[in-house]
């Protein structure tokens, strides 16, 4: 019981961070983005790239970091792997996304991410191979924490659980306490408003992408760390940040983390009444259930 | 030559089942507007239903009610019909995004349940124990496979002639009302979100008829028919043909499924022997970048819908000397 609320915390952190970008871009372009997720594997594989080169350039960093299996040339991977999938994300949409909204067909854009979706998934496939791979062989244990009940933990999970935490703590100084946070909060509720008070939409919308993408390459390597990296863990992780960002409700951010944390514990405490095989599904249920009790969220707030 | 003969027949039977699936997803999108993220669901279910009414009795399962065929076929189609009413009703009167993600979500559930719940589905190994009706009348082989041709060009023409109508009818009116402006539609005492739910869930069943016709026509299903590419292919048949345009949309599935059977035969013929293992994802590729291209190329497919002038207001415009206003 209190293994799988642990367990569910700490795999609702990374989809707390995937559901942020996705929320603010779909609260601020008004479409369901299916290509979200995909980044998350873009993240993941990009630092993998990184993470070989640097240990290869500096076989120093190559060490492992306390008891962790990360090394320093994985978290320096890392960082580099956000800046670089937030320029992913930004070049996506403006090779991609801006040319369908200006055509101005709202649907279309749904439809468009669904195919770049498909489109990047197979990309990574081919380059990479499909077969699933890992930032380090080595096999981590897990700590005790107590024996009876049996709780363990491995030291991996709890760096994710600070990595994330310590992104969203970012995250959210840079949108309370900064003009830029000001700026974005402005579109996001009034875009015409906005602008009228001398705010460039077009780069706020591009910062969006980079603040989203970079989140979920984060996501992408934290999920790799503690799991394994195949090109279709974004299409595994789609449905749960989806269900995270309408759980928390769409456009809000904090929404968007408590409701990464919810679907995490929720999905983890239900395991232990159903078959692990259909834990797919949960997300699936965690959403129909909010639409039917909620439908704007746990903090979101209703808008056409 | 008998084998050229066989093929055609085939793919003539795979690209009628595929068409009607796609006109099942063009009264939704096409003329409704409803973005269904999870046609392979909804293709599934009328699949599954359709073998579980209709297969023979199983010892280590649950179903094989070996009901008539042509009632095993409806039960599919209503059952995929069930299905979109329940997303339908928690999903229709909000914001369009939920559609999206909800029909998405259930396709994944679709695959998760059909996986694990063997002891209704069969899981992995999928479904078996159905004999293909008039076995005995028309033997195996070529002529019967010619027969359920004709059988399922049959449905076909009734699906066609069926949604031509309900297009031209007040009815397909008010869906493209509904569409294009809610508010106007809802100002004239229309309720939308009843009217979606009644689109969604026809189209669902159109679909769930398609997924029983290909569960009939192998006589099996299993969990890998009902794969997220099901739905991207019959997303870029419908794109590729033209949203809102019921003929267009058979042109755009016989394309498609040209294509993708073309492109896979190229490939395991002349892709070298290690890339042979990817041949998948290169198609997948495809798929992907035909439904973005098309976006960016021609929006409205090859055959564009025909904006249709209500009949009224062409006798009005003929006698007044207007030149008529289209009603979408």
């Amino acid at each position: 019981m209190i293994q799988s609320l642990l367990d569910g915390i700490l795999v609702g952190a990374i989809y707390s961070l995937g559901a942020i970008g996705l929320t603010m871009v779909m609260h601020m372009l008004r479409f369901a983005n299916f290509s979200h997720a995909e980044l998350l594997s873009v993240g993941a594989y990009c630092a993998l790239v990184f993470d070989r080169l640097f240990e290869g350039l500096l076989p120093v960093i190559a060490n492992n970091i306390g008891p962790l299996s990360l090394t320093w040339a994985l978290l320096l991977a890392m960082l580099v792997s956000m800046g670089v999938t937030g320029l992913t994300a930004m070049a996506i949409d403006r090779l991609i996304f801006r040319r369908v909204r200006e055509r101005g067909v709202p649907q279309s854009m749904v439809f468009a991410s669904f195919g770049v979706a498909l489109v990047i998934r197979n990309v990574i496939g081919l380059i990479f191979g499909l077969s699933p791979t890992f930032y380090s062989n080595d096999i981590a244990f897990a700590m005790i924490l107590s024996q009876d009940p049996l709780i363990l933990v491995k030291p991996d999970q709890v760096f994710v659980l600070i990595a994330a935490l310590i992104c969203m703590g970012i995250l959210h100084l840079v949108l309370s306490r900064t003009t830029f946070g000001y700026a974005l909060r402005a579109v996001a509720e009034n875009p015409s408003l906005a602008q009228v008070n001398g705010i460039r939409l077009k780069a706020i919308i591009a910062a969006v992408w980079l603040i989203g993408g970079g989140l979920a390459a984060a996501a992408g390597v934290l999920y790799g760390l503690t799991n394994q990296i195949t090109p279709l863990m974004g299409n595994d992780l789609l449905l749960p940040v989806f269900a995270a960002t309408i759980a928390g409700g769409i456009g809000s951010v904090y929404g968007a983390v408590a409701g990464g944390f919810l679907v995490g514990i929720a999905a983890n405490l239900a395991m232990l009444v159903v078959p692990s095989g259909y834990s797919p599904s949960f997300p699936f249920l965690i959403i129909l259930v909010v639409l039917m009790v909620r439908p704007n969220g746990l903090l979101g707030e209703e808008r056409t | 030559m008998i084998g050229v003969l066989s093929y055609l027949v085939f793919f003539a039977t795979m690209a009628s089942i595929l068409a009607i699936a796609v006109l099942g997803l063009n009264l939704q999108w096409g003329n409704t507007g409803l973005f269904n993220g999870g046609v392979a669901a909804f293709f599934g279910m009328g699949a599954y239903v359709t073998l579980i009414l209709g297969g023979l009795p199983q010892p280590d399962r649950l179903g094989g009610f070996a009901l008539p065929y042509l009632l095993a076929l409806l039960g599919g189609g209503a059952g995929a019909g069930l299905l979109a009413w329940v997303v339908g009703r928690c999903t229709l009167h909000l914001r369009h995004d939920y559609l999206a993600i909800a029909t998405f979500g259930i396709a994944i559930t679709f695959e998760n349940v059909a996986r694990n719940a063997s002891w209704l589905t069969g899981g992995a190994q999928g479904l078996r124990g159905f004999e293909k009706p008039l076995q005995d009348t028309f033997g195996a082989g070529l002529s019967y496979n010619a027969g359920f041709l004709a059988f399922v060009l049959c449905v076909l023409a009734l699906v066609y002639l069926f949604l031509e109508r309900l297009v031209a009818s007040p009815f397909g009116r008010l869906l493209r009302g509904i569409r294009e402006d809610e508010t106007a539609a809802r100002s004239l005492g229309k309720a939308p979100a009843r009217i979606r739910l009644t689109a969604f869930v026809t189209g669902a069943v159109i679909l769930g008829l398609s997924g029983g016709l290909f569960a009939t026509f192998y006589g099996f299903v299993s969990p890998q028919d009902v794969l997220p590419i099901l739905t991207f292919q019959i997303w870029a048949m419908l794109i590729v043909g033209g949203s809102g345009n019921n003929l267009g949309a058979i042109i755009g599935t016989v394309l498609v499924w040209a294509a993708w059977t073309l492109s896979g035969w190229a490939l395991s013929r002349f892709a070298p022997l290690d890339m042979q293992l990817y041949t998948g994802s290169i198609q997948y590729i495809l798929i992907g970048s035909v439904i973005v291209a098309m976006l960016f190329w021609r929006p409205q497919g090859l055959f564009p819908e025909r904006l249709l002038i209500s009949r009224p207001a062409r006798s009005r415009g003929t006698t007044s000397g207007q030149t008529g206003s289209t009603d979408t």
